[in-house]
């Protein structure tokens, strides 16, 4: 008996093209709009699809006018000019005692032109501003050729954006020259023998095994310290430039400050934070989990009044802490454990084997970290790092409420300036914050995700 | 004695085996928890030996090739490996692990890094060759497992059988006395564990002192001078293969052996 489901193919089928749904302008609007919505095939689709009609429809709408409104504060009905000096009467309506119509609003721009100096420097005196220039300059020249594919010093390029870049910049910023306690020199200069002595000896392994683990420790610690006394020559030099004030430091130039700081300070705390937190030494892991959910567990906020209020109390007299200094650590501190915690997820998403195979090779443990385990979780969690740094990004804002006049501040304390005194200021104000913290993130973003992509092309 | 038979003799008595003890493993117990999965081991392996290690799952065949490079510590008894004992001590530790060559059931290749790269990581950081010297050796190994040409190309983009075969040479480029096989060839497709199972043949033909863990029964008896059968932690039977396929003693290995050969 024949069986019924036998079948033998008579002729090839050949290729065919693909529906009109599926390729070119047709395919991608059907893809992207149409197929959401035009599925009336039965009573719980058709409800979908006439909902999400209506949801587009008023999507559309409302961005329109969102947009519109947009586009008439910030251009349509903005005053760009003020030819003839008037200050604020330019941007008053005839009520306030200027020239606009009563239901005038729009954006006051000759009020950011006529502060400008304000929110790009802060308030450096005008004859010094070409030391934060010559910062500035170095630092777009050398960022945008570590980013630049060609480059073929960018390795070096980098190391001395790391390096050389914020002594110098930090030189140029505050004029140096600063009076030093000697037995500052002494203590550094005595650690830093003591805890080189200790990792050359930890990672030799003539101090037991326990301490092996802990040799990145004190290599780091003794590079610090190591690093911190050369600034601490670098600092007490004379260069004969004008001291400046790191409380006259505002504006842009202060946001990034703290920002590039904080990002390239906390990624390497970071990194040892979690490798701490998952290592085999109860006492590693003990401390680190303590100093992550410390930090975790307490509002920026009130790390900056610590810093800039309570740590002075604390500190005998006389032993000054500059007061951004110490906001700049709290921060650092801060977002080290936020980024301890994104580091560990990457971590923990490495299998088992791959620590095998590392130690199975002969790595040994800093080793099989380093070229093994790190640049695969690093790669993983890239997201979530640039995540970290955008939220730290506009965390900076927050350390105008200590008086540190970042580029919020800045502009907050500008529109209260009596001589440009109207409605319009604090709008225009905010707008220009909004507009210089998008266009920063929105390009760490975008940059992200560039590297995203070339990491998993050169990978796959 | 037919054609295969003789074949099969024939390669076998390339491959010799020294006087040399390599590893010496006495009275040796290992604990997970309460879980006693390793009891009274005792085994010693001479230079070039190529010994295939089998027996029902959980009965601790992997944890004894694990104990041999301290991927897994033994709490009990004695391992020497090339005379130097296993202990806590971390710098023998990592003489022994660069001296003994290990292959995995998943590979465990680094997937961010090409194949050529994968197997000149430890030579260039382990035994500080030069980028040069360490290329020139991982193609030579590339070669000897017969896949030079994927040489630049990234795990992922490697077949099963291939990223095993690039493992093998990650670890001969370690120039290693003793490899360790564990399971090489238990997660690849039927068409590939042959072109794996080659690559070990030669192996062993060249001398290679070998443990293997697997339930590959023709490679046992085609390359295998002693097969141990272990269950419940322990090794039950050790033999030749002639021995032990046609002749086995306990009970254990007899229902083992016609359960593998049912199938």
């Amino acid at each position: 008996m024949e069986s019924s489901y036998s079948f033998v193919r008579k002729s090839i089928v050949n290729e065919q093209p693909p529906p009109l749904t599926q390729v070119g302008i047709t395919g991608w609007l059907w893809r992207n709009l149409f197929s959401s919505m035009s599925n009336f095939s039965s009573i719980s689709s058709s409800i979908l699809s006439i909902l999400m009609i209506s949801l587009t429809i008023w999507l559309l709408y409302f961005c329109g006018g969102l947009i519109y409104s947009f586009i008439d504060f910030a251009i349509l009905s903005a005053v760009f000019a003020d030819p003839d000096g008037i200050k604020r009467k330019v941007c008053a309506t005839v009520k306030q005692g200027g020239e606009l119509p009563a239901d005038w609003y729009g954006a006051c721009w000759p009020f950011i032109f006529a502060k400008k100096k304000f929110l790009i420097y802060g308030r450096i005196p005008t004859e010094e501003l070409w030391r934060a220039n010559l910062v500035y300059a170095a630092l777009v020249i050398g960022m945008g050729y570590v980013m630049w594919e060609k480059g073929k010093a960018r390795k070096w390029v980098g190391l001395c954006m790391l390096t050389v870049f914020p002594v110098v910049s930090l030189i140029l910023l505050t004029g140096a020259n600063f009076d030093i306690n000697t037995s500052l020199f002494i203590w550094t200069g005595i650690l830093f023998i003591i805890s080189y002595i200790l990792g050359f000896l930890s990672a030799r392994n003539y101090l037991g095994e326990i301490l092996e683990q802990f040799s990145i420790l004190f290599n780091f610690i003794s590079i610090i310290l190591f690093s911190f006394f050369i600034l601490l020559v670098l600092f007490a030099f004379d260069y004969g430039l004008a001291p400046i004030d790191t409380l006259d430091w505002g504006g842009l130039l202060l946001t990034l400050l703290i920002a590039i700081t904080g990002i390239v300070a906390s990624l390497p705390f970071g990194v040892l934070l979690a490798l701490g937190r998952r290592s085999d030494m109860p006492i590693a892991r003990l401390l680190c989990t303590m100093f992550i959910e410390f930090w975790r567990g307490i509002p920026l906020i009130t790390v900056l009044f610590a810093a800039s209020v309570l740590i002075p109390l604390f500190l005998p007299s006389g032993a000054d802490v500059d007061k951004l200094l110490r906001a700049v650590i709290g921060i650092i501190l801060f977002s080290s454990a936020y980024m301890a915690e994104v580091i560990r997820g990457g971590l923990q998403a490495i299998p088992r084997g791959q620590y095998e195979s590392a130690s199975a090779v002969g790595l040994s443990y800093s080793q099989s970290m380093r070229f093994i385990i790190l640049p695969q979780a690093l790669t993983h969690v890239l997201p979530g790092i640039v995540n970290t740094f955008i939220g730290l990004f506009k965390d900076t804002t927050l350390v105008s409420i200590i008086g540190i006049f970042e580029v919020m501040g800045i502009l907050r304390s500008a529109s209260q300036d009596a001589n440009w005194g109207s409605h319009v200021q604090h709008s225009t104000s905010y707008l220009v914050a909004a507009t210089v913290f998008f266009i920063f993130c929105f390009g760490m973003s975008r940059y992200s995700i560039f590297i995203e992509n070339k990491l998993s092309r050169e990978n796959k | 004695m037919n054609t295969s038979q003789a074949k099969k003799s024939n390669t076998r008595s390339k491959m010799k085996v020294s006087d040399e003890i390599v590893i010496e493993i006495s009275n040796m117990n290992k604990w997970f928890g309460h879980f006693h999965v390793l009891r009274d081991i005792d085994l010693v392996v001479n230079k070039g030996e190529r010994i295939v290690i089998c027996g029902p799952s959980g009965s601790g065949k992997s944890t004894l090739i694990r104990c041999i490079n301290r991927l897994e510590e033994h709490q009990k008894g004695i391992i020497k490996v090339d005379d130097v004992e296993l202990n806590d001590d971390v710098k023998k530790i990592d003489k022994i692990r660069s001296e003994v060559g290990m292959v995995f059931q998943s590979f465990n290749l680094f997937p961010h890094l090409s194949a050529l790269e994968n197997c000149t990581l430890a030579p260039v950081w382990v035994r500080k060759m030069s980028k040069k010297e360490a290329d020139e050796l991982a193609m030579k190994y590339l070669e000897i497992v017969k896949i030079p040409e994927q040489a630049l190309k990234y795990p992922g983009q490697l077949s099963g059988g291939q990223q095993q075969r690039v493992a093998i040479a990650r670890a001969l480029c370690m120039e290693p006395k003793i490899m360790l096989f564990d399971e090489p060839t238990s997660a690849l497709d039927p068409e590939m564990i042959k072109e794996v199972l080659d690559t070990m043949i030669e192996l062993a033909e060249d001398g290679m002192t070998m443990i293997v863990v697997t339930h590959e029964m023709g490679f046992a008896r085609k390359v295998a001078n002693r097969v141990i059968f272990m269950d419940e932690g322990q090794i039950i039977e050790q033999n030749s293969p002639n021995e032990f396929f046609n002749n086995p003693k306990s009970d254990r290995t007899k229902l083992f052996l016609s359960q593998i050969i049912d199938h």
